[in-house]
C-alpha cells in the first residue's frame, strides 16, 4: 500500500489543459443546442460510444480520454453502457452493413436530444474503406450528425475538444 | 535451394509428379492435384505441423478457375500448398477432420468466395451474415463491390443447450465499454458457463475486396487499417508479401527501422492491455499508471515519427521515417526512464493479492488444446506453444537481434498477462539493441512492378501474434487477391474454448486477456 501511495505522489497531477489549435479538427453541422440544455450538459455529459465498423484505432484514442493526461471526467464527461442514459452517441468507423441495424437501434434507444458526433475520417465519408457492398460510408448516411471530428485517428485532445464543441461548451 | 524438412517429406509422400514446386516467394509452395489437397493436410498434421491459414483465390482473370490454398508451419518452416479446382463445381474436401482452425477459414471461403468445402460439418456462413443474399460472393471477380447489397430475411441457427436450469445470455454486438462489436452467446447453469458461441463479422467492411481496387502502394495504407492497433505489423506483413512477390528486398536500414517501430507498437499495446486488465479487476491505480506509460510512448512516436500510432510509416520498398541522431538519443533516454517506472509498477502488480485472485486459473487454455487449435501469439505462448514468427520466420533483422522465447504453460489470464509483462521488457531490450547496431544507408527503394501471376507470402509477429499475408498479382501486375490472416482469426476460437466451466462474471476479464481484434478478424 505504501508503495502505491508513494507512486501516486511521485506521479503528481499530470492532466493538461486543452490547446485551442485542436479546434481545427472539429466541424459543427446541424442545429445548436438550446441554452438551458447546453448548460446542463456542460457539467455532466453521458456518452454511449458505438463502433460502427472502425479499424479500432479511433477507439484507442477515445479510450485515452480516460487516461490522467486527458482526464475527460474533469469536464463531467462519462461513458455509459446503456444508450438509454446517453446524451451523446459517439460513432467511429464507416458504417459496416453488418452494423447498420445495431447502430440504428442504439440511436433509437437514446432520449432526446440525441446528439451524434462522428469521430474520424471513416465516420466522415467512409475513409479508406469507402462505400461498398459492405460499407455504407460515413455515419451521416444512416444517422443525423451534429459534429465531425476529423483525423485518422483524431488525437485524444481533438476528440475531447470536439465533444465539448458539440455541446457548445464555453469551457 | 535446399529442400526443407516438411517440404521434402510432402514431395516424397505424394510423389514428385503430384507435387510441383512453385517459384519461391516468401515460402516454398507446392501445387498438388485437388484430390490430394486433403491428403497433404493429413500428412502435415501427422508431421506435427500447424495450419496457419486457408483461403481461396479467383483465377478466372487468367482463364483458370478457382484455387484453394493452405499455409502450414512447423518450427522454422512455413510451406504453402495449393490446388486448382474444377471450373464447373469449385469445391475441395474439407480439412476440418485434421485441423480445428479450418472450421472458420472454410466457412469464410464458402461464404465469401462461394467455393465449397465438401464434408464441412457446419455450413452456416461466417462473416457473411444471415441477411445477405445467399448467392452474394464478394471475393469473386464477377461480383461488383460498388453495388450495395439488398437485405434479405434470414435466420442464424445458434447452437442450443437444453435441460433444467440452462439459460442463455446473449451479449452484443454493441458491448458495454469503448470496444469493438461482436456477439457472444452463453449457455449457462447458474454462474457456470456451459458453452460460449461467438458470432463475428459485424465490422466486416470488405477489406480484402478493397485491396483489389487499389494500387500496391495505396494498399499499404489499407493494410495499416486492418486492425488499427496493429498498424505497423499489418503494414509490414503486407509490404513483405509484396516485396516477396517482386523478388525484392527493401534496403537493410529500412528493415531495422521497421523492427524498431514493431517493437514500440508491441510495448504500447501490451501496456494498454495491462492497464485494461487492471481496470477489469478494479485496480484503478494500475489502470492509470500503465496507461500513462503508454501515453508517453505514443507522444514520443508523434514527435519522432509524426503519428502517435505510427500509421503509414511502413510501405513496400521501405519506410517513410528515419531515426535521426537526436531521435535515437530521445528513444534511449525514454526507454531507460520508462523501464525504471515500469519495474516499480510490476513490483506492485506482482504483490497484489486481489489481482492474483482474479487472474489465476481464469480462462485456462491447456497446452494440448492450444496446440490442437493452432493458437498463436501471446495466447499461444501463455499456453505452452513455442510460436513467434520473429524467431521462426526470421525476417530481417530478427536473424541478428534475437527475441527471447517467453513461454508459460498455465494458459490462464494470469499467464497471458505475464507473457505481456515479460515482452515489454524484451521489446525495450530489443529497441536499444536495434538502435545500437542499426546499419547506415537508405530507408526506401522503389520495388520493381509485379509481373502478372506473381505471388508473395509473409509471416510477421505483431504484438498479438503471427500475421499471415499472401498477395497475388493479376493480369497487368495489379492486385488480384490479397489475403490477410490476423492472429485473431484463430485466437477467437481459443477464447470460446478457454471459458468453458468458468464463471460468467469472469468473462470480460478473460476476453480482455486475449484482447482479440474484431476488425482484423472481420476484415
Ligand atoms: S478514421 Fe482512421 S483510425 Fe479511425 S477507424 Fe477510420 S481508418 Fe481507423
Amino acid at each position: 500500500m505504501l508503495r502505491i501511495l508513494h507512486q501516486i505522489f511521485r506521479t503528481g497531477i499530470v492532466t493538461e489543459p486543452l490547446a485551442p489549435e485542436e479546434e481545427k479538427s472539429v466541424e459543427l453541422v446541424g442545429e445548436r443546442l438550446e441554452e438551458a440544455v447546453r448548460k446542463v450538459f456542460e457539467g455532466s455529459l453521458t456518452i454511449r460510444m458505438v463502433d460502427a465498423g472502425s479499424c479500432n484505432a479511433c477507439e484507442l484514442e477515445i479510450h485515452a480520454l480516460n487516461n490522467p493526461i486527458y482526464n475527460c471526467e474533469r469536464f463531467g464527461i462519462t461513458f455509459t453502457a446503456s444508450p438509454r442514459f446517453a446524451d451523446m452517441l459517439l460513432v467511429t468507423g464507416p458504417v459496416a452493413g453488418n452494423m447498420e441495424v445495431a447502430l440504428k437501434r442504439a440511436y433509437d434507444a437514446m432520449p432526446p436530444p440525441k446528439l451524434v458526433v462522428a469521430v474520424g475520417g471513416c465516420a466522415y465519408d467512409g475513409g479508406i474503406f469507402g462505400k461498398s457492398y459492405a460499407s455504407k460510408g460515413g455515419v451521416a448516411s444512416v444517422l443525423p450528425v451534429s459534429a465531425y471530428i476529423h483525423g485518422c485517428p483524431p488525437t485524444p485532445a481533438a476528440i475531447l475538444t470536439g465533444i465539448l464543441a458539440a455541446i457548445g461548451s464555453k469551457r | 535451394m535446399t529442400m526443407s524438412n516438411i517440404l521434402a517429406m510432402l514431395v516424397s509422400a505424394l510423389g514428385a509428379q503430384n507435387a510441383a514446386q512453385e517459384p519461391y516467394s516468401g515460402a516454398p509452395a507446392l501445387r498438388v492435384p485437388a484430390a490430394l489437397f486433403v491428403r497433404a493436410a493429413e500428412l502435415l498434421k501427422s508431421a506435427d505441423s500447424r495450419l496457419c491459414a486457408e483461403w481461396a483465390a479467383d483465377d478466372t482473370a487468367f482463364g483458370r478457375s478457382f484455387s484453394v490454398w493452405a499455409a502450414y508451419n512447423r518450427g522454422a518452416e512455413y510451406i504453402v500448398v495449393t490446388s486448382d479446382l474444377p471450373k464447373d463445381a469449385p469445391s475441395f474436401p474439407t480439412l476440418t477432420k485434421h485441423y480445428v482452425a479450418a472450421y472458420r477459414f472454410e466457412r469464410q471461403i464458402m461464404g465469401l468466395m462461394g467455393v465449397k468445402a465438401d464434408g464441412h460439418p457446419d455450413m452456416r456462413p461466417w462473416i457473411k451474415h444471415e441477411d445477405w443474399p445467399a448467392d452474394a460472393y464478394p471475393l469473386r471477380k464477377s461480383f461488383d463491390a460498388a453495388v450495395a447489397l439488398p437485405r434479405v430475411e434470414g435466420r442464424y441457427e445458434w447452437i442450443k443447450a437444453n435441460g433444467e436450469g440452462v439459460f442463455e445470455i446473449p451479449v452484443g454486438p454493441v458491448h458495454a465499454g469503448i470496444i469493438e462489436p461482436g456477439h457472444f452467446r452463453f449457455q449457462a447453469v447458474g454462474e457456470r458457463i456451459l458453452n460460449l458461441e461467438e458470432k463475428l463479422g459485424y465490422v466486416h467492411k470488405g477489406i480484402e475486396k478493397r485491396f483489389e481496387s487499389l494500387s500496391w502502394e495505396e494498399g499499404a495504407r489499407l493494410a495499416g487499417r486492418i486492425s488499427g492497433d496493429t498498424t505497423v505489423a499489418h503494414a509490414l506483413a503486407y509490404s513483405l508479401a509484396v516485396e516477396n512477390a517482386a523478388g525484392f528486398f527493401a534496403p537493410v536500414r529500412a528493415a531495422w527501422v521497421r523492427a524498431l517501430l514493431l517493437e514500440r507498437e508491441r510495448m504500447c499495446n501490451h501496456l494498454a492491455d495491462l492497464a485494461a486488465i487492471c481496470n477489469d479487476v478494479s485496480f484503478t491505480f494500475g489502470y492509470y499508471q500503465f496507461g500513462l506509460l503508454r501515453e508517453k510512448l505514443l507522444r514520443t512516436n508523434h514527435r519522432l515519427f509524426g503519428h502517435r500510432l505510427m500509421m503509414d510509416r511502413v510501405m513496400p520498398g521501405g519506410v517513410s521515417v528515419d531515426i535521426t541522431d537526436g531521435g535515437e538519443g530521445e528513444i534511449i533516454a525514454e526507454t531507460g526512464e520508462l523501464m525504471e517506472e515500469y519495474e516499480r509498477l510490476i513490483n506492485i502488480y506482482d504483490d497484489n493479492p486481489s489481482l492474483k485472485d482474479r487472474l489465476y486459473g481464469s480462462g485456462a487454455l491447456s497446452p494440448a488444446k492450444a496446440k490442437d487449435m493452432g493458437v498463436v501469439g501471446i495466447a499461444g505462448r501463455a499456453s505452452g506453444q513455442e510460436v513467434d514468427a520473429r524467431r521462426q520466420y526470421p525476417f530481417l533483422p530478427y536473424d541478428a537481434v534475437i527475441p527471447k522465447s517467453i513461454v508459460l504453460r498455465s494458459g490462464d489470464a494470469h499467464a497471458r498477462a505475464w507473457v505481456r509483462i515479460e515482452e515489454v521488457r524484451d521489446s525495450a531490450r530489443l529497441s536499444l539493441e536495434l538502435l545500437q547496431k542499426m546499419p547506415q544507408g537508405k530507408i526506401f527503394a522503389t520495388p520493381p512492378a509485379l509481373v502478372p501471376d506473381a505471388k508473395g507470402f509473409s509471416a510477421v509477429e505483431g504484438w498479438r501474434g503471427e500475421i499471415i499475408c499472401w498477395v497475388h498479382a493479376g493480369p497487368g501486375g495489379k492486385p488480384n487477391r490479397c489475403m490477410v490472416r490476423d492472429p485473431s482469426a484463430v485466437n477467437w476460437l481459443a477464447l470460446e474454448q478457454s471459458v468453458k466451466e468458468d464463471m460468467v462474471p469472469d468473462f470480460p476479464l478473460v476476453n480482455k486477456s486475449f484482447n482479440n481484434s474484431y476488425s482484423g478478424n472481420d476484415l
